[in-house]
């Protein structure tokens, strides 16, 4: 654990904090891509803590959050048929479908399981034979080339009962939506450092010339998103407008070249549906003409579900970084976790659900009131 | 040059709905220790069965009978797999009811012992149980004293369940209450927290974390009269089992009005468990421990609380991991090792592990 703590060091940060003061003369608005990032920012405080003139806009990039409502349904109603053992990561359980969620049908007798991996969900195809086993293939470039190694596997293995109820979606068409929407105040990115784990960054020179926009690979720690932070900022003070990758020990340029293969040859690129955004072309991934037999839309025969979504929420607004969280007026009232409106509210990764958890009061400032953690053990 | 997404992307869509109805039935959450726990008892138990004792909502029920004072609690136990590191479903059960009455400052005497088995389980499982069961009440000075055996059709169970329940006296001027946490009371916790919960992960999903995590199962009765010989007044116990720390924290919060507010950097958490929970997406704040207590105390007897702590094979590691505060009445709030802060709230259901 020391190598994160490295990345934890209070010290570095206020170093870097200084910087960023120092550096940034004007506003400058900047959006974490990614979820994780967000969850990172708001758990640690790191927003709280930047200058006045830096302020973060959170993105998208919770993979929970977009996947639209008509997959939801579509995931219910394969859950709860008595042959499907069907598998998910262990957020989307809690997300609602248009009136329930997997935790209902699992409540109701579906044979639910959460998995860490969709090879687990392939090894639960070996075992049970007699059962269809369906993984529930959500996400963004990061969790793609796993999946894709699933299905992959299941064919060479002639396994003919375990499929994919693919959702996938891709970052760079996302960001081309938010920087051509009219409202975007959005003048640089972090961008996802898992995501360019995966795709390494040529996708982005492109976008960051067009749009004039630096964006800057981030990770996940602390200090991480304080070092990509004090990157755009200096980009922004320059009028430059580049790809620099600030998660290195991650992120080579070419990203990971046997999984982008293994992506190429199982998904083709295909139009999206993000929930609350909308339709984005091209901005994901479905099964290419070879794996479509492991389609469980087609398998299920549910690929004809539609689902209206009523507008109460504004979690569009909150996932294209219109708004804040705490600008919709149901927010902590009508929509908590317990009741949530919308997906945002719901994920671990969630803006929403972030703001919910560690923001809902106004906590006091706590720089340098902070007890030393040995001042509170007398008998140290 | 592309086409231009203003065309097909229609802010005025930008909504993303769906209210999520209330469960009508029961859901895994409902056995996490959370909120939905809470509700279940709010909603459920609680109007059934209308008494103030129960009302209290406390680890074990305190009761004045024949001039005595008892505490008196039970729990279930339907750990999976039935054999961790650390331990087995046997010594959790027994060492599980005789902290819920150590929490309320009693001392355990006797327990109960009631086994629901299902059919086809092996009796040499079965045995190794009641003899961890055996060996556990040994060491936690308690005598099983009366039980009942029930079988299940098979496919009706898993395994083996069982339900413990216990009674044991409170020694005069002792009262250990969630509503008696007051501001300036210094929060202990008595060890590393997380072990047991990442120790159950690790075998039931076969993940492995670098190092073997070994569950805290541990019986606590014998620290807990320890910290009362040197301060009889201490205020509130409580063992963070199911939602963790954060869980108990909460309900002491809002069972006193009081506000709790957590150093981060001062919270023990272990590599392993760091580690898995980073790998996981959980909070080292929610996982279950089963061997753990955290305690309000008095500011004037922290000190001699802790060393006495210190000196117990179960409190060695004890540390003060925050206070009881005036502000945010009813909230955990956690100072981040950055300087920033934030509210620690009572888990919904279970953590769910996160996708990527």
């Amino acid at each position: 654990m020391k190598y994160i703590d490295e990345f934890n060091d209070p010290e570095l940060a206020r170093r870097l904090l200084d910087e960023i003061r120092t550096t940034a003369t004007r506003p400058w608005a900047l959006m974490e891509v990614c979820g994780g990032q967000t969850h990172s920012i708001i758990r640690h405080g790191i927003d709280q803590l930047l200058p006045e003139q830096v302020e973060l806009i959170h993105g998208p990039g919770c993979p929970v959050c977009v996947t639209p409502l008509d997959v939801i349904d579509k995931a219910l109603e394969i859950a709860a048929r008595p042959e499907v053992i069907f598998c998910s990561f262990g957020d989307m359980l809690r997300v609602p479908g248009t009136d329930r969620d997997l935790f209902r049908v699992k409540g109701e007798g579906g044979d639910v399981r959460v998995v860490y991996s969709p090879l687990d969900a392939l090894e639960l195809a070996r075992r049970n034979p007699d059962r269809q086993v369906v993984f529930f293939a959500i996400g963004f470039e990061t969790t793609a080339p796993a999946n894709a190694m699933a299905v992959h596997r299941a064919r060479r293995e002639g396994l003919g009962n375990f499929s994919l109820l693919v959702s996938h979606v891709r970052v760079p068409p996302a960001i081309e939506a938010i920087m051509t929407a009219p409202a975007c105040r959005v003048q640089g990115f972090l961008a996802a450092g898992h995501v360019c784990s995966v795709m390494g960054t040529a996708e982005y020179p492109g976008l960051a010339d067009r749009f004039g926009v630096p964006i800057v690979v981030t990770g996940f720690e602390p200090l991480d998103i304080l070092e990509g932070i004090r990157r755009t900022v200096r980009q922004l003070e320059l009028g430059e407008h580049r790809v620099e990758n600030a998660y290195p020990r991650a992120v080579r340029d070419d990203g990971n070249p046997a999984a982008v293969r293994m992506i190429e040859e199982v998904f083709e690129v295909t139009d999206r549906n993000w929930r609350g955004i909308g339709p984005i072309p091209a901005s994901g991934w479905r099964l290419s003409e070879a794996f479509r037999a492991y389609d469980a839309e087609h398998r299920f025969d549910v690929a004809g579900i539609r689902t209206e979504e009523p507008a109460e929420c504004r979690s569009g607004e909150v996932l294209q970084g219109l708004i804040k969280p705490t600008e919709c007026a149901a927010f902590g009232t009508t929509c908590t976790p317990r009741t949530p409106l919308g997906a945002t509210m719901v994920s671990s990764e969630g803006a929403c659900a972030a703001y919910y958890l560690y923001r809902r009061m106004n906590a006091p400032a706590t720089q340098g009131a902070r007890p030393a953690a040995e001042e509170m053990n007398p008998v140290a | 040059m592309p086409e231009p997404l203003t065309d097909v992307v229609d802010p005025a869509a930008w909504t993303c709905p769906a209210p999520l109805r209330d469960q009508p039935v029961v859901v895994m959450g409902h056995g996490g220790g959370g909120a939905l726990s809470a509700e279940l008892m709010e909603h459920v138990f609680t109007p059934a069965y209308g008494n103030s004792t129960l009302a209290a909502l406390t680890d074990s029920a305190v009761l004045e009978l024949g001039g005595a004072r008892l505490a008196f609690s039970t729990d279930s136990y339907v750990v999976r797999p039935l054999f961790f590191p650390g331990g087995c479903l046997g010594d959790l059960a027994v060492n599980g009811t005789v902290n819920d009455l150590a929490m309320s400052g009693a001392r355990p005497a006797f327990l109960s012992a009631a086994f629901v088995l299902e059919e086809g389980v092996e009796l040499a499982v079965v045995e190794r149980i009641a003899r961890a069961m055996g060996a556990a009440s040994e060491a936690a000075g308690v005598t099983i004293a009366t039980g009942d055996t029930k079988v299940v059709e098979s496919g009706h169970g898993d395994g083996v369940y069982v339900t413990t329940a216990g009674v044991g006296l409170v020694p005069a001027g002792v009262d250990i209450r969630p509503q008696r946490a007051r501001p300036g009371d210094v929060v202990i916790v008595s060890g590393p927290i997380g072990l047991h919960g990442v120790a159950i992960m690790s075998v039931r999903e076969g993940l492995e974390f670098g190092v073997e995590v070994t569950s805290d199962s541990a019986p606590l009765a014998d620290l807990v009269a320890a910290m009362l010989a040197v301060a009889p007044d201490v205020h509130v116990l409580r063992d963070p089992t199911r939602g963790g720390l954060a869980a108990s924290l909460n309900e002491i919060a809002r069972a006193s009005g009081t506000g709790v507010r957590l150093s981060e950097r001062a919270v023990p958490v272990p590599d392993a468990v760091a580690n898995a929970c980073g790998f996981l997406g959980l909070d080292p704040l929610y996982v279950a421990n089963e061997g753990r207590l955290v305690a309000f105390v008095p500011p004037s007897a922290a000190e001699e609380v802790l060393a006495a702590m210190r000196a117990h094979p179960h409190g060695a590691e004890a540390v003060v991991i925050g206070e009881c505060v005036a502000e945010h009445p009813g909230m955990v709030v956690v100072a981040t090792g950055l300087g920033g802060t934030r509210v620690v709230d009572l888990p919904l259901g279970e953590q769910l592990p996160r996708i990527c």
